[in-house]
């Protein structure tokens, strides 16, 4: 087996909870929420792995930290034999890892012509091409959008032909490591089948590694090779997508496919309803930190913290008392 | 659709009250620059024969109580105004563009500080602040200015900060970080751009407010030394004899409103051009 191109380790990611003054007068463990908690992840390179949780589970924060947008507290970031936890040079760093985020246009400068949008990552990494025009013409055919895009303005663009520039400029650079945060976010569903062989397609041709993160879980099983599931910053549940998909082992992510409305009618499946809301991240529950809403907890769920372990699907699962049953899908 | 109106000057073009508004600001730049051509008379030059004659071929503008012929003195007082309203714009612009941008990249006690001299500056009334600058400074144009400017960066400061501040956090900035994009390009390249629309709209409707001001001081005697043809200094020429020969005052006003209608319709179109908000549907 091969090294993975991207290693975290124990990652965690606080975010300051009062400012200014009133920070002296708050306990130290008060003063901070803890948007991401011990996540360790491997990612091998050409996979894609998926993340998928609720608003708030710190899917975004973890994709951020990656790239040194957010700060880290504690672990360790390794891209391909680089610490990107230790002050690396993230001007060379972010040549070699683009970012997609969610907002189609809104991500994209409003005064700059798709030309320079396109050719922006060239000129902040100083590596002109010889022929820019021809440059920024292939690259947005390479995202499936003709050259008379180019003197379009972000404003004039729909938000598919947006997010296919962001897909032209996150590929300017060849890079070795995509984060796309909600590639699909905002688009109607036939862009955003578009959009996904758009990126199957160029993963293919490039053996590209990406991080996605999202939480539309009807596109897990066309883009995905594994899947994990994020809770209060922490995660719950990783596996192989097909596996985890017909087989979660985690209460939580059984509850979150449930939650997906299924398109045929006559489908029935064990429904799993969660109890409450997500807790504030200033309140944690103790022990299992999902069992106030979980509809199998016991006891001692309520005061042992379960760690990550092998799971029976395949992956690993954060549960006590992990699920063994396939979905019942007849 | 055309293709010119894709460009700003092409959209300005396609807005009757901006073509307006432009022919106005020629119109205005033109005397200011040939003043001494188009003058029939020397706009110095009393002849006590002729004071107070009523608009004719001679005087088309008349004349006022010293016999001065008033339209080349108006003429002559356009490239006054435009001077007092062109290094006022620009130097209080720059300075309220600077200490905006530092307001609003900086951390929040630079921020709160800059803001408090922003307050501090406008709390001002422009004409008590005249009076007393007009007291301790030599009187003369650039006490003119120093007022406008005292009075008025603080606007354009406030402008850019809030700017700077909402563009800051937005997603394409996130997006400039990720990839690797450096501070200056980030601010050169992409908050600048997006911060000099609103800009120019305040500064465009701020020009006819400081040839006002400059008018104003000049009116109240504070402004320009006696002599010098302001329009605000033919104004009170006119004042004092407004119920017997009241064209003086008349011909007085005449460019002051063409020149504030010209900049503040000008101001107008080029909101309506450069806010993307209101431009959506045209």
């Amino acid at each position: 087996m091969s090294a993975p191109i991207l290693s975290l380790r124990n990652l965690r990611v606080d975010f300051p909870a009062v400012h200014g003054w009133r920070a002296l007068l708050t306990p130290r463990d008060k003063r901070h929420v803890r948007a991401i908690d011990d996540v360790s992840i491997d990612i091998m390179p050409g996979e894609t792995l998926a993340i998928v949780g609720e608003s708030g589970s710190g899917k975004t924060t973890l994709a951020r930290a990656v790239n040194g947008l957010v700060p880290l507290v504690a672990g360790e970031v390794w891209f391909d034999g680089m610490a990107l936890h230790d002050r690396p040079d993230w001007h060379s760093v972010r040549q070699r890892v683009a970012m997609m985020f969610q907002d189609p246009v809104g991500s994209l400068s409003p005064r700059k012509t798709v030309r320079d949008l396109v050719l922006e990552p060239f000129a902040i990494h100083g590596s002109k091409p010889a022929r820019p025009e021809d440059k920024a013409v292939a690259l947005l055919a390479a995202a499936g959008l003709g050259s008379d895009f180019l003197n379009r303005y972000p404003h004039q663009l729909s938000g598919g032909q947006a997010r296919r520039v962001g897909v032209a400029r996150a590929l300017a650079l060849t890079p070795a490591l995509v984060l796309a945060d909600e590639p699909t976010a905002g688009l109607d569903v036939s862009v955003q089948g578009e959009i996904l062989n758009l990126l199957n397609r160029i993963k293919a041709d490039h053996g590209l590694t990406t991080l996605i993160i999202t939480h539309n879980l009807n596109i897990l099983r066309h883009i995905a090779d594994r899947i994990a599931v994020m809770y209060l910053g922490r995660i719950v549940e990783i596996g192989p997508v097909e596996r985890l998909l017909s087989a979660p082992t985690h209460p939580y992510t059984r509850a979150l496919m449930a939650a997906n409305p299924e398109p045929d009618p006559t489908a029935r499946r064990e429904r799993l309803v969660l109890k409450g809301e997500t807790p504030a991240l200033t309140a944690r529950p103790a022990g299992c930190e999902f069992h106030p809403r979980c509809p199998v907890a016991r006891p001692d769920c309520a005061t042992r913290v379960p760690v990550l372990a092998p799971s029976p699907n395949g992956g690993a699962v954060s549960c006590h008392y992990p699920l063994t049953e396939d979905i019942d899908q007849s | 659709m055309t293709a010119f109106r894709h460009t700003l000057t092409g959209r300005l073009l396609a807005d009757p009250l901006a073509v307006v508004a432009m022919l106005i600001i020629a119109g205005m730049v033109m005397v200011a620059l040939l003043a001494d051509v188009i003058s029939p008379h020397d706009y110095s030059a009393m002849n006590l024969v002729d004071r107070f004659s009523p608009p004719s071929a001679t005087y088309w503008l008349g004349t006022d109580n010293l016999g001065r012929d008033t339209f080349s003195r108006l003429a002559q007082g356009s490239r006054i105004a435009l001077y007092v309203a062109l290094t006022a714009v620009t130097i209080s612009g720059a300075i309220g563009l600077v200490l905006g941008m530092i307001a609003g990249f900086g951390p929040r006690w630079l921020d709160n500080s800059l803001l408090f001299i922003f307050d501090t500056a406008r709390a001002y009334p422009t004409i008590i602040l005249a009076l007393a600058l007009a007291a301790l400074l030599p009187r003369g144009l650039s006490t003119v200015v120093i007022v406008v400017v005292i009075t008025s960066f603080s606007e354009y400061g406030r402008v850019v900060r809030t700017q700077t501040l909402s563009l800051k956090n937005a997603e394409f900035i996130l997006a400039e970080r990720a990839m690797g994009a450096s501070f200056g390009r980030i601010v050169f390249h992409h908050i600048l751009p997006n911060v000099l629309g609103p800009f120019f709209i305040l500064a465009a409707m701020n020009l006819p407010v400081v040839i006002t001001i400059e008018a104003g001081m000049s009116f109240l005697g504070i402004g320009v030394p006696p002599g010098t043809p302001s329009w605000g200094a033919t104004l009170k020429d006119g004042f004092d004899y407004i119920r017997t020969t009241p064209w003086i005052i008349l011909a007085g006003g005449l460019p002051l409103i063409l020149v504030t209608l010209g900049f503040t319709f000008l101001g107008e179109a080029l909101r309506d051009q450069l806010d993307p908000k209101l431009r959506k549907g045209r």
